[in-house]
């Protein structure tokens, strides 16, 4: 059946079975394969999306229960300027094989908007859900540190090699 | 084929995939001049250089830019200035598809600016190896890839000196610039791209190639050449790929493997909404090709998942697996009390137990546990035209195209492989079981089809890492120094003769050879649930147990560990420790005495720590990197674990990328901890019991600890960073547990010995 969703400030219509999750809707019948899928049970953070400016995992969010404005990792930057976290995570070299990456700027950018200056306990709680099998950990926790324009605390910080 | 010898022989392939994955014979990649082959006219004027004939074929199909010029089959300028390089090996996390681009970069005295990277078609004639695996996709084509640079860059000049009708040697290159020195001039690489490709190949093996002081690139950091693609979502993945009129399938196998399908309700299935067709495959009966299943074929990945789910398989189970990993725990004690005979011997054990001042006699193991690399199996597969298309996120691309081919009786011309960026490999992707299956289940639907796995099937589907039993006596003499090891090792066997792969004893010097005298001995269990490499295969597990006795040996003698080890280290030679037959299995004794400094330098070793705390040190060489760990850490009393840091030093020759090596160095330890603390896959009635990741805790952000990393420098060709820096991190961690505690970890997970982190 037919649904009317707003996915990076653009009304979209989509045609699925009503309890097709958020996600396949995206990956499948919208081919934006930014939106990652991992478990599929909410576990991993793969498939993380915003909605009204909060972090949801669109494998357990059936199309039907989408009521909010939808932002994934293809829509984060606007006006063809990359999110400030895109750009520390590009800065910083985050990813590995990347898998998990779009989901985890998405939670991240959710904590930024309730906590601008987030401390490294507010990051590890908000960053808890989202998996990252290739362990980029230390430097996602530091990507978020630069976004926000505060200093890394001791924990996550990188060091130079020899 | 009964059963029993198709596993045999599919685990004999695994082995046989490994040990080529693994071998590294330099100078592997140093071709003859004859490889770079001069060719005709490509179209729109420029040259195609090739390192065989048929890299034109290859070449050309694949160009969309008529008016580039490919000066060899990593090499294209165009006349706009880009620098177009070829990466011929699989993306899968560890940073291959950057590396390459700056190894060839550098020798070309490209501007990295204006270097684009580009995956390079499948076509082993052309490129040699194309696989991921064993760390060894730098040692390998460090030289091939240094010399398509070099040779690209002499032609360039060669070009321009002729423009000028000047010397060579008057003329220099740097940042996609020739200039003629004496006068200043300066031509850029794509204004000369086409004059340079109708000059003569000069021969790969005399180009002068840089030395270490003169890199511009090599060592410095560099973002990842995909980075704006993964951060903005950007389709990259096997996953990703899309097809006009593409229909999507999963594959059902029995939860048991060697289990056949006697009936399944496919008519039912059939009738479900978006369901195209349900389908049985009697597969090839080989866990790395095509097992016997149902596929399902729908409208889109979610109506072929509510399929699966509706899906009802009689199986048929007489010759599947009835593996059961609690009672083969039980049967590993009994073999594992009687030293069998005849056992592998290095000097004279028995002697010097004789006359130890200390005798120390352990029992480890180790469990079962699984790759969830984070992307689930898929691959897009389609057959037109007589051609086998497949789009596939594999380690091991050349390898899965001939498999193909051998499977569908095709020759290896009528199948292409696309390949796609992989959500991590770990070893997983070495083998090609869902490539297989696309394409098996291709031939049946008439449209592109995406196989997609649920990560359901990723746990029950594994070929995972073997687990393990050592049964340990070691002694140290009266002067304190290690004087035999004895290690009985009860590991599993699909075949009956020798161990599945991964779960054999390590073929490193380190720590096979660990004492002046050494018994070694391995005695098999049966094993139907295929097993395969992860992630450093048997040096993951086995240098934990070497590790942590060789800790339990220099406490008992009352020695400090790091000095117990560094007399090892530097030890003359017995008689009997020739040169190892393949030296990128055995350590540099410089070398490992030079990390292991380092890190017991920068870890403040032999600090006073409060009580409760407790710094642990180990040391690995696997795949040519040394490299030492250590883990200072803080225990509770209800056995929490807190990890303040970890310590990385490694010396893997010369560093490419210092921001992807320091990443992988992290990444390394980090998975090391997680698995070693908490990952542990069980098996009852070859039922894995695991069936995502509630079951199975992958450390998350709040318990990864800070790790700083250190590297050693040095001229030795580079080894791969993907592996080295697993193996001694949970004997690093054990030894620090037992400096905090008194308590000694013999068991993989450490959970299981009730610490959690
Ligand atoms: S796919 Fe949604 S949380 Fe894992
Ligand atoms: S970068 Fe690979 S899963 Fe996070």
């Amino acid at each position: 059946m037919p649904f009317q969703l707003n996915i990076n400030r653009k009304p979209r219509t989509v045609d699925a079975a009503e309890d097709t999750p958020l996600l396949w809707v995206l990956r499948d019948e919208l081919d934006m394969k930014g939106t990652k899928y991992g478990c599929g049970i909410g576990l991993c953070g793969a498939c993380t999306v915003l909605m009204d400016g909060t972090a949801i995992r669109s494998c357990l969010t059936p199309v039907s229960a989408v009521t909010g404005n939808i932002t994934t990792i293809e829509g984060l930057g606007e006006n063809g300027k990359l999110h400030a976290l895109q750009q520390a995570w590009i800065d910083l070299d985050v990813a590995q094989c990347g898998y998990c990456q779009g989901g985890q700027i998405l939670s991240a950018a959710s904590l930024l908007a309730l906590h601008p200056k987030p401390t490294d306990a507010e990051i590890e709680e908000a960053m808890t859900g989202n998996i990252c099998r290739c362990a980029t950990y230390n430097r996602i926790k530091a990507a978020i540190h630069q976004a926000a324009g505060s200093p890394a605390e001791t924990k996550g910080e990188v060091h130079a090699g020899e | 084929m009964p059963a029993s010898e198709t596993f045999a022989q599919f685990d004999a392939d695994m082995q046989a995939l490994i040990a080529e994955v693994e071998t590294i014979s330099p100078p592997v990649a140093m071709m003859g001049r004859r490889s770079f082959l001069k060719l005709a006219t490509f179209a729109g004027g420029g040259l195609v250089l090739a390192f065989r004939l048929d890299t034109r074929a290859a070449l050309a199909e694949d160009s969309s830019e008529a008016d580039a010029s490919n000066l060899n089959a990593f090499v294209r300028v165009t006349p706009e200035n880009t620098v177009i390089l070829y990466s011929k090996g699989p993306e899968i996390g560890q940073g291959i598809k950057t590396a390459f681009g700056l190894i060839i970069a550098e020798e070309l005295d490209a501007d990295w600016n204006t270097v684009k990277v580009d995956q390079a078609p499948i076509n082993s004639k052309v490129y040699g190896y194309q696989g991921a695996g064993g760390s060894t996709s730098i040692p390998r084509a460090w030289d091939q890839l240094r010399q398509a640079g070099a040779t690209a860059r002499a032609m360039l000049i060669a070009a321009a000196a002729k423009e000028w009708k000047v010397p060579v040697s008057e003329c220099s290159a740097a940042a996609s610039v020739v200039t003629h020195t004496p006068s200043g001039r300066k031509l850029s690489y794509g204004a000369l791209a086409k004059a340079a490709s109708a000059q003569p190949v000069p021969d790969p093996t005399k180009v002068q190639l840089k030395s270490r002081a003169e890199y511009k690139l090599l060592g410095k950091r560099f973002t990842g050449v995909d980075n704006l693609k993964v951060v903005t979502g950007q389709p990259l993945f096997g996953i990703d790929v899309q097809m006009p009129g593409m229909l999507y399938a999963n594959y059902i196998m029995c939860p048991a493997v060697g289990g056949k399908v006697k009936s399944a309700n496919l008519d039912e299935i059939k009738k479900m909404p978006g369901v195209v067709d349900a389908f049985v495959l009697d597969g090839t009966g080989t866990p790395a090709e095509v097992m016997p299943g149902v596929a399902v074929i729908a409208k889109s990945t979610w109506e072929a998942f509510k399929a699966k789910a509706a899906l009802k398989v009689d199986w048929d189970e007489s010759s599947a697996s009835k593996d059961s990993l609690t009672q083969a725990a039980i049967k590993a004690k009994e073999i594992g009390a009687q030293m069998p005979a005849p056992a592998n011997n290095v000097g004279d054990v028995d002697t010097a137990f004789g006359s130890a001042a200390k005798v120390v006699e352990a029992s480890y193991d180790y469990a079962m546990v699984s790759h969830q690399q984070l992307e689930p199996q898929n691959s897009t597969a389609w057959w037109h035209d007589g051609i086998m298309e497949i789009w596939t996120p594999t380690q091991q691309a050349d390898r899965g195209l001939a498999m193909v081919a051998k499977m569908l009786n095709l020759p290896d011309e009528k199948v292409t492989v696309h390949q796609m960026r992989a959500g991590g490999g770990f070893g997983r992707r070495l083998a090609n079981d869902y490539m297989c299956e696309a394409a098996a289940i291709a031939m049946k639907v008439n449209a592109p089809v995406k196989l997609q796995w649920k990560r359901e099937d990723d746990f029950a589907h594994d070929f995972f890492r073997a687990g393990g039993y050592h049964f340990l006596k070691g002694a140290v003499d009266k002067t304190g120094k290690l004087s035999a090891i004895q290690n009985h090792l009860v590991s599993f066997s699909a075949d009956g003769s020798r161990p599945v792969s991964g779960g054999a004893r390590s073929n490193n010097s380190f720590p096979t050879d660990m004492a002046p005298n050494v018994r070694y001995a391995v005695s098999l269990m049966p094993l139907q649930i295929p097993c395969g490499p992860w992630r450093a295969p048997t040096d993951n597990v086995q240098m934990f147990v070497a590790g942590s006795f060789l800790h339990e040996l220099s406490v008992a003698a009352g020695r400090d560990h790091v000095e117990f080890l560094l007399e090892w280290f530097a030890r003359p030679l017995a008689k009997s420790e020739g040169p190892p037959p393949d030296p990128s299995r055995s350590y540099n004794a410089s070398r490992a005495a030079g990390v292991l400094k380092m890190a017991a330098e920068k870890s403040g070793w032999g600090k006073k720590l409060p009580s409760g705390r407790g710094l642990g040190i180990a040391f690995s060489c696997a795949y040519g990197g040394h490299v030492a760990e250590t883990v200072e850490l803080s225990v509770d009393a209800q056995k929490h674990v807190t990890v303040h840091k970890i310590i990385v030093v490694a010396d893997i020759g010369p560093v490419i990328n210092m921001s992807g090596a320091e990443n992988q160095a992290q990444g390394g330890a980090i998975d090391a901890l997680s698995t070693a603390m908490g990952l542990e896959i069980e098996a009852e009635q070859g039922r894995i019991k695991q069936t995502n990741f509630t079951g199975y805790p992958i450390l998350r952000m709040p318990s990864a600890p800070p790790v700083d990393v250190h590297f050693i420098q040095s001229d030795f060709r580079p080894a791969g960073l993907g592996e080295p820096c697993v193996p001694p991190l949970a004997a690093a961690l054990g030894n620090a547990i037992f400096a905090a505690t008194g308590e000694r970890v013999r068991t993989m997970p450490f959970k299981r010995a009730g610490y959690t982190i």
